[in-house]
Formats: C-alpha cells, structure tokens, sequence
C-alpha cells in the first residue's frame, strides 16, 4: 500500500548554481514566499476517465489544491490567487511566460499535467524560478487512481525539499485518540488520518479505554495503552491486517510506550508497588530488560535517533524533571532545571533537541531544549497542553490542548495543533470528533 | 528497602505539617469553599459512596502528592474493619489524578496512590491478595469543573468491590 507510488522517471534539471529561491526555515517566517501553483492540466479524455472513477470534475485541479493548501499551512509559502493567472495552465507547463509571472509578484511556479494511461494516473510537475527564468525541477509519477491524494503530498514534499533545502513532511499520516462524549465518562478509539485530516480512520470501537498510541520507524505498527478487559497494558497493533497483542507479561500496568529508532523494541513503563521504572522488551527475542531502578516514577521514555540515549521524566528530585541516560541505563544526569514541573520528553528526529511539556504557574507550555538542557525556549502557553509529537524533517510540532470548563462543568473540547519550532504558525488540525494523543509517522514515500 | 519507604512517608508527613502551620492564613482562604478543602485535599462528602454504613469509599489526595491524610487513614481503617468482617470480598483500589499533569505521569501517580491506600489496608490485616490496583490516571474524573475543589474531588483513591 505504501510503496504503491511508482516513480518513472525521475528528470531533475537543476545543477544550476545560479537559482535564486532559497527560504529559510529556520527563522519564524513572517513574509512567505510568494509561488504560484497553475492548476495541473489535463485532457477532456482523461478528465472524464477519472471523473467516472474518481467522482471528481477534475482531478488535476484537486491534485493542485493539496499542494496549495500544503504549502499555504506550512507558512512558509503564500500559494497566489488562481483569478490573476494569465497564462493557461496547459501552455504555462510546456513553457511560462516569465514576465507574466513576474507581474504577479510569484517567484516560483508549479505546472504540471494529468493523463490517464492504461488504467494509470500519469502525474508530471515542474517547478520553475521566475525571477530567474529556469525551470528548478521536473518530476512524473505513475500510480493507481485512488492515489492521488498522495501524489498532491509527493509534489508538495519535493517543492518544499527544492526549496528549503530539508525534506518535506507532507505525504505523512497522524495516528491519535478520538474522544467523544462527557468529561466523566470519555469514550475513547484509536484513529487515523492524512497530516492534512484527510481519509480519517477509526481502528478500534470505543468499547475500551485507549491512550497514547506511538508510530514504529515505518509507520506500519503502533504501540499504545489499552484497558482491555481493565487491565492497562501496552499493545502493539499492525495496522494492515489489524492484528494486537500484548507487548510483554508484566504482572501490572504497563504504559507510556514508544518503538527504538530501529523499531526492534519497545521502551515503556511498569508500574508496581508506587514505583514506576522504564523497561525495554526486544520484539524478536521478546527478553525484556529493566533500564531504571529508583523508587520514584519514571515514564515517558524517548530514544535519541542514534538509539543511544533516552530521555525520560522522573519525579526522583521531588517533582517531575527531565532526565537523559545511556541506553542501558547507566549515567542518568537531569537536564532541566528551570522554574516549574516538566513532561513529556521527545527526542527529535535530528538529534539536537528535546520537545517536553511544561507545567509553571498554572499554565501548560510546549517548549524545546537542547539535549544537555540548555537553550530552553517556549514555544506556545495555553490552559492545558501536553504530548508534543515530532514532524519527521524535526521542523514542526503536533500536541493536543484542553480546554478549561465553565462553572457548570461544560464547555470542555480537546483539538489537536501544530506549531513550527521557531514559534510561529500555530494551527489547528481539524478532525471529526475530540482528538488527543498525536503521533506524526515518518515519511511514507521513501 | 522497606524502612526507605516508612522513612520517606514519616519525612512526607513531617513536611505536610510544617507547610500546613505555615499556610495558616491560606487554608482559611481555601475553607471558604463551604468548608470542603483543607489545604488543597478535599475533605467534603459530595462525591463519597459508602461501602458499608460508616464505611466512605474514597480517600483525597493533596496535588501531586500521595500522603495518606489523618482523614483518610481514618476511612481506610473503617475499609479494613469491612473487609475483615467480609473476609469474601475482595476489592480494587482505583488511583485517580487531576486534570492538571501530563497524562502518563498520571498514570504513574494514581498506581501510586492506590498502593499507599493498599498499604496502608495492609498493616490492617489485610491480605494483598484481596486487593487488586487499578490506575486511571486522570481519565476518569468525578467532577468535570476547571477549578480547584474540582481537581480536589479528582484526586482519590476508590476502593471497589470486585466480586
């Protein structure tokens, strides 16, 4: 099913040194470039061919949306009204007229056109620099209809890798805890869905208590906390075929687990007698090893992406505080030690920094820090927010906020977010239901 | 390893009392709600079932915390005395934390407070075998409210008969 995107050819003229557009994703980017994205053209022929099975008008102009509203909510982009277009969509992808473009303040443009070929959907986009008249980038996938949507986050990703010079994070998807129904008495199912919301899936019913599901490597397998027959335990579900089982046979509550970068094991907690210690059980061998060894509460354990550190939370000090070890355990050093309690610690995927949850004065924070606990910096304050989750390029942010109920008790809404590092675009990421929990996969296509 | 902990709970204790006589004029503030706070542990009855006539159900906690109050050694005494005279039943002690913490490390901290309750039912004469733990963390509050006696309900340890 992933690997189901053919890539035929693969044209890339752009060894030249001279492109201009370049944009900096590592400053909050108040003035996003300006781009155009000329509707993928596409043949009365093939039109009607995807529209008897697609059920769209035209599927070339759908396939240009996604990329649109990709990179619009990047914020790094600001995709330009399609009404002051001059040239037509056909034309402009054989050849752009730069000057029109020009005229229209976009610095890049995307072309592109749609064929269907032998039951295919034929996909070809280019990418041109306008101010310097050149074409950056040209690309043609073939794949199965029912695709396309993926073929909208492929173009999106590789515009957003030309551009920035890192890799997109666009043809992903988010696994999360749908919630429904009172404060009391939530009902709570596993689901997923596009980075976009799209193709939302539930894969459980609700009829037990679900938490905190967590992405492997390849995005095929998710770990989580089910209350199955009420007894907590961490789980590990394939997502294809739907199989579960329980990850280990520990005599009480396991929970708060998360897959090694290599997706050989699963690192959790196990809770008895009051304490909570950080356990490792391989998935091949299924030996299970203990990592921490203190009376206090240790959860939330995170691998560095080498898989050579962990990062965890512990309340050994007195109160929750982040701490770094060895991947076996030993040289346990505490690395935060500002005002207030810290959660939540996640590795990202570059290895420099350390995505947590702060509670200070009655306020949530998500923040970042660097991996010796230097650098803090908060991104974004709210009422109540946790569980930062990674984009697999490390530049954005997913997490799940609360909101505080009026006296009666009414009013509560729990909504996913993202946030760039640097602190700016937060947005909203609209599901169907309540959502919490977030996890981002890697990237799907490659 | 066990004197770590009656040590560790003795300190806890001691700390307890010292904040509590020095917070002297806070905890006035806080027994303006009708009297159903002191400190920030819940002490009213709003919530409490009873197991048997003078047996309460629950037993609150003091945030982030899972020190076993005079009241609640109180109620966990009266549990025990239940439980002797019905040496059938058997019970599950389910540990529950506010809506104010991260999720996984209230997890940990509701396991925690059930086990100081199934402590503590222990040194009553009651066997482990009886008791089973079960945290929910902060997933099942009583109370859905955004404010302090809220968060103070939510706090608890339920005992539950589980035959």
């Amino acid at each position: 099913m992933i690997k189901k995107i053919l890539i035929l050819l693969f044209i890339l003229i752009s060894f030249n040194a001279n492109a201009l557009i370049e944009v900096d994703i590592t400053r909050g980017n108040l003035n996003p470039l300006p781009l155009a994205v000329s509707p993928l053209s596409i043949d009365e022929e093939s039109r009607k061919s995807f529209k008897k099975i697609l059920k769209k008008e035209n599927i070339g102009s759908e396939i240009s949306n996604i990329v649109e509203k990709n990179l619009r909510t990047s914020g790094l982009f600001n995709p330009l009204d399609k009404k002051a277009f001059l040239q037509a969509p056909d034309i402009a992808n054989l050849k752009p007229r730069f000057e029109d473009w020009n005229l229209i303040k976009a610095q890049a443009l995307i072309t592109g056109k749609v064929n269907y070929v032998e039951d295919k959907l034929r996909v070809e986009f280019r990418l041109w620099d306008v101010l310097a008249a050149k074409e950056m980038m040209a690309l043609a996938f073939t794949t199965v209809p029912n695709n396309w949507r993926r073929v909208g986050h492929i173009i999106s990703d590789k515009v957003y890798e030309r551009l920035t010079g890192e890799k997109g994070y666009f043809d992903t998807r988010i696994i999360y805890v749908s919630e429904e129904g009172p404060k009391t008495q939530r009902i709570k199912k596993l689901a997923i869905m596009d980075q976009d919301g799209a193709n939302n899936k539930f894969l459980t019913l609700g009829n037990e208590l679900v938490l905190t599901p967590r992405f492997n490597p390849t995005s095929q397998m998710v770990t989580y906390l089910s209350y199955f027959k009420n007894m907590p335990r961490v789980y590990l579900l394939d997502i294809e075929t739907g199989t579960q089982e329980v990850v280990g046979d520990f005599p009480g509550m396991t929970f708060a687990p998360r897959f090694s970068p290599d997706g050989k094991k699963i690192i959790m907690s196990f809770a008895k007698d009051g304490k909570s210690d950080i356990y490792t059980m391989d998935l091949e061998n299924r030996i299970v090893e203990k990592i921490t060894n203190h009376p206090s509460i240790d959860t939330s354990p995170s691998y560095s992406p080498d898989g050579k550190y962990i990062t965890f939370n512990s309340d050994r000090s007195g109160y929750q505080q982040i701490y770094v070890m060895k991947k076996d355990g030993s040289d346990v050093k505490r690395i935060s030690f500002g005002n207030g309690l810290y959660g939540t610690p996640v590795w990202s995927p570059r290895g420099d920094l350390i995505a947590f949850t702060k509670l200070h004065k009655g306020k949530f924070y998500i923040g970042v820090m660097r991996t010796d606990g230097s650098g803090e910096r908060l991104l974004t304050e709210n009422y109540y927010q946790e569980a930062p989750s990674w984009s697999p390029n490390g530049r954005v942010l997913i997490f799940y906020r609360e909101t505080k109920t009026n006296s009666k008790g009414e009013g509560f809404s729990a909504k996913l977010w993202s946030i760039d590092l640097t602190g700016y675009n937060e947005r909203q990421i609209k599901t169907p239901t309540d959502a919490s929990d977030p996890s981002w996969s890697s990237l799907l296509s490659n | 390893m066990r004197l770590d902990k009656i040590l560790k709970n003795t300190l806890l204790v001691l700390t307890a009392c010292l904040v509590l006589s020095a917070c002297a004029t806070k905890k006035e503030v806080a027994t303006d709600i009708k009297g159903q706070m002191q400190g920030d542990v819940y002490t009213g009855t709003d919530t409490v079932e009873y197991l048997a006539e003078g047996v309460p159900d629950r037993v609150f906690f003091a945030t982030n915390e899972s020190i076993l109050t005079t009241a609640s050694r109180e109620t966990l005494r009266a549990q025990a005395g239940w439980l002797r005279k019905n040496p059938n039943i058997n019970v599950v002690l389910e540990g529950h934390a506010d809506e104010r913490g991260t999720r996984e490390y209230n997890l940990a901290l509701g396991e925690r407070r059930a086990n100081a309750a199934k402590d503590y039912l222990m040194t009553y004469g009651i066997s482990s075998d009886r008791i089973t733990v079960l945290s929910y963390g902060k997933e099942r509050p009583v109370d859905s409210g955004s404010n302090p006696l809220a968060w103070s309900k939510n706090r608890r340890s339920v005992t539950v008969k589980a035959n």
